[in-house]
């Protein structure tokens, strides 16, 4: 096993005319914290969908978890967890019923499920809201028990497609500490997000505009490569959503 | 297929929660039987009926009697004039009008043709009909008595006996309720189904899905199977009801009749999967679902005979599962005829079951992607 977790080779996405993802190139390392940032129509979603198996590239490649995304699209989804926005939950099932729903999804069976369920209920500290139901939780919450749904079968590569929105400051900073944990144990984490402060806790963040990558690095740096006289990450990110506009 | 019973289970756990959709689905079969069964009679009895008679003899009396008894006719009132009359029907406060003029009961002791005219409201014709053959009975009756008796010839030279098989009382339960069966299944397989898969989309679980190893096969199937049972559960409901209140009989094979329900269940399941991926909203499933079973009720001959109908309609009608499901309910229930009979049918619903599962199935794996 190598400490890649994902690799991208001239990875490309057409719609039609339209270039959404155009000779993508990343090397991600197994634990990191990576930060995909970038306005809308940026190319982040096709990216994304992209490295779950769920859209073919046009070109190149991407090695997820050593899986080709073109040849095993499928398999690769036992190897990652996704969690949207809006966390894909089941409001009318109660937190204990969603993540036996998606430890049994995942292929969880018997004691090993219940044995994996108890160790994230623990882990995440959902213990008290367990027959509590789904729809009835305060948006942090939900975000743990979504966190905790795709976390269920142990995924080495965990995309978080802007997890934080619409959730409290307290809340968003316990959710990344726990991100934080999870990477320090070997996951390779994801994540989209539109909050400057969490690009700042990424180890490295890629910008995207127009499908092109403009700048990779420790969030601390990629300002400087935008150039413009960007000198924080919100420089940045507020010139590139200007010149696409 | 490991994961099909997670699928399933939770299915089951979410239909169990959803007050709307138990009660649309324990609800309307209720309701409909009620409905149907009890409010919806087919046969027009005791139409609202005016008289006018201008001759007040015991001829004509006797005449007011015999439209009476014939349990048509329920005289509301008795006018005096010509124009009172009229306005009683055009109102809507009488749909049959009877006039018996003065000279009736003269012309019926001299031998000529004596005359009683019968004013109908046919705006509603159904009921209009009924009125018109009974007036017609009224008349042959008499004209019976009157030409046997001149004749000295007690006995009739004519009759035709007519033997009313499979429902000899001519009771509309026993057409209703078995036709309610089918056009409940249709309803809520066909309604629920697509609420079911439209919620996920609505609620952003669909998209959760396919990020997981689950197939669309698994999903689908997982979704769709606790809502066979609820057909089941339907079907025996109804059944249950019509036998014990509505005295509706079970006569032939109910086994091969649930056999059958089976295969059309299934069709109408895929039919809801299709509208599934045609809209966006549950509100628009909702939509969408009457949009097809409107032309179930009025063109399968669950209420109107189909041989009334234009060409186009009985070949739009045989396009419908509804049809040939209906003719095996009646089949089974009423006639007890069984699979020599119903071959037919059960190959054709079969076939539909098998076409609209393949192309539901493939629009549905296509909406995905």
């Amino acid at each position: 096993m190598t400490d890649v977790a994902v690799e991208t080779r001239h990875l490309t996405r057409r719609f039609g005319s339209i270039v959404a993802v155009r000779d993508l190139n990343l090397t991600i390392a197994k634990g990191e914290v990576f930060g995909l940032l970038g306005p809308n129509g940026s190319g982040k979603t096709t990216t994304i969908r992209m490295l779950c198996g769920l859209l073919a590239p046009s070109e190149g490649t991407a090695i997820v978890a050593g899986v080709d995304v073109r040849e095993a699209p499928d398999r690769i989804k036992e190897l990652i967890g996704y969690m949207s926005q809006r966390f894909g939950l089941y409001e009318d099932l109660t937190v204990a019923e969603n993540m036996d729903f998606y430890a049994g999804i995942y292929g969880l069976e018997g004691p090993g499920k219940r044995g994996r369920i108890a160790d994230v209920v623990s882990f995440l500290g959902l213990d008290r809201r367990l027959n509590q139901l789904a729809g009835t939780l305060s948006g942090g919450w939900k975000q743990r028990l979504g966190l905790a749904c795709a976390m269920m079968h142990q995924p080495q590569v965990l995309f978080l497609d802007e997890p934080t929105a619409g959730v409290d400051p307290a809340a968003r900073r316990s959710f990344w500490k726990t991100i934080q944990m999870l990477a320090e144990q070997g996951t390779t984490i994801i994540v989209t997000t539109h909050y400057m402060d969490e690009a700042e806790r990424c180890t490295r963040v890629a910008l995207l505009s127009q499908g092109h990558l403009i700048a990779l690095g420790h969030p601390s740096e990629v300002a400087t490569q935008v150039g413009e006289g960007a000198k924080t990450l919100e420089d940045a990110f507020v010139i590139l959503q200007e010149r696409d506009e | 297929m490991r994961r099909f019973m997670p699928m399933f289970r939770k299915e089951f756990i979410q239909m169990r929660r959803d007050r709307l959709t138990l009660g649309i689905m324990v609800g309307i079969p209720v309701l409909q039987l009620m409905l149907f069964g009890y409010a919806i009679q087919t046969d027009v009895r005791h139409i609202p009926t005016i008289v006018l008679d201008e001759s007040r003899t015991p001829a004509s009396r006797d005449a007011i009697a015999a439209f009476q008894n014939t349990g048509n006719f329920r005289i509301v009132a008795h006018v005096n004039g010509r124009d009172e009359l009229d306005a009683w029907i055009a109102r809507g406060d009488a749909q049959a009008g009877i006039a018996i003029p003065h000279d009736y009961p003269r012309d019926l002791a001299r031998g000529t043709t004596a005359q009683i005219q019968v004013i109908v409201d046919a705006s509603d014709p159904l009921s209009s009909q009924a009125a018109l053959a009974a007036a017609a009975g009224v008349a042959q009756v008499r004209n019976l008595a009157i030409l046997s008796a001149a004749a000295r010839r007690p006995e009739l030279p004519l009759e035709t006996r007519v033997r009313p098989r499979y429902n000899p009382g001519l009771r509309s339960p026993n057409y209703i309720v078995p036709g309610l069966v089918g056009v409940i299944l249709t309803m809520t397989m066909i309604l629920v189904t697509a609420m079911a898969i439209v919620r996920e989309r609505e609620r952003g679980t669909l998209e959760q899905l396919i990020v997981t190893p689950v197939t669309k096969t698994e999903m689908m199937l997982g979704k769709i199977t606790p809502y066979v049972g609820v057909g089941l559960v339907q079907m025996t409901t109804v059944l249950l009801l019509g036998r014990f209140v509505f005295d509706v009989p079970l006569t032939g094979n109910v086994l091969l009749l649930y056999g059958i329900a089976l295969v059309f269940i299934v069709a109408s399941l895929a039919l809801g999967l299709f509208v599934s991926t045609l809209v966006q909203t549950q509100q628009q499933a909702m939509q969408a679902s009457f949009f097809f079973v409107l032309p179930n009720i009025l063109l399968s001959g669950f209420m109107f005979p189909r041989q009334a109908m234009p060409a186009v309609f009985q070949w739009i009608g045989a396009l419908l599962p509804l049809t040939h499901f209906l003719k095996v309910l009646r089949g089974i229930l009423l006639k007890g005829v069984g699979v020599r009979e119903l071959w037919n049918e059960m190959a054709i619903l079969l076939a539909f079951a098998v076409v609209l599962i393949a192309l539901s199935v493939r629009r549905f794996r296509k909406t995905l992607d």
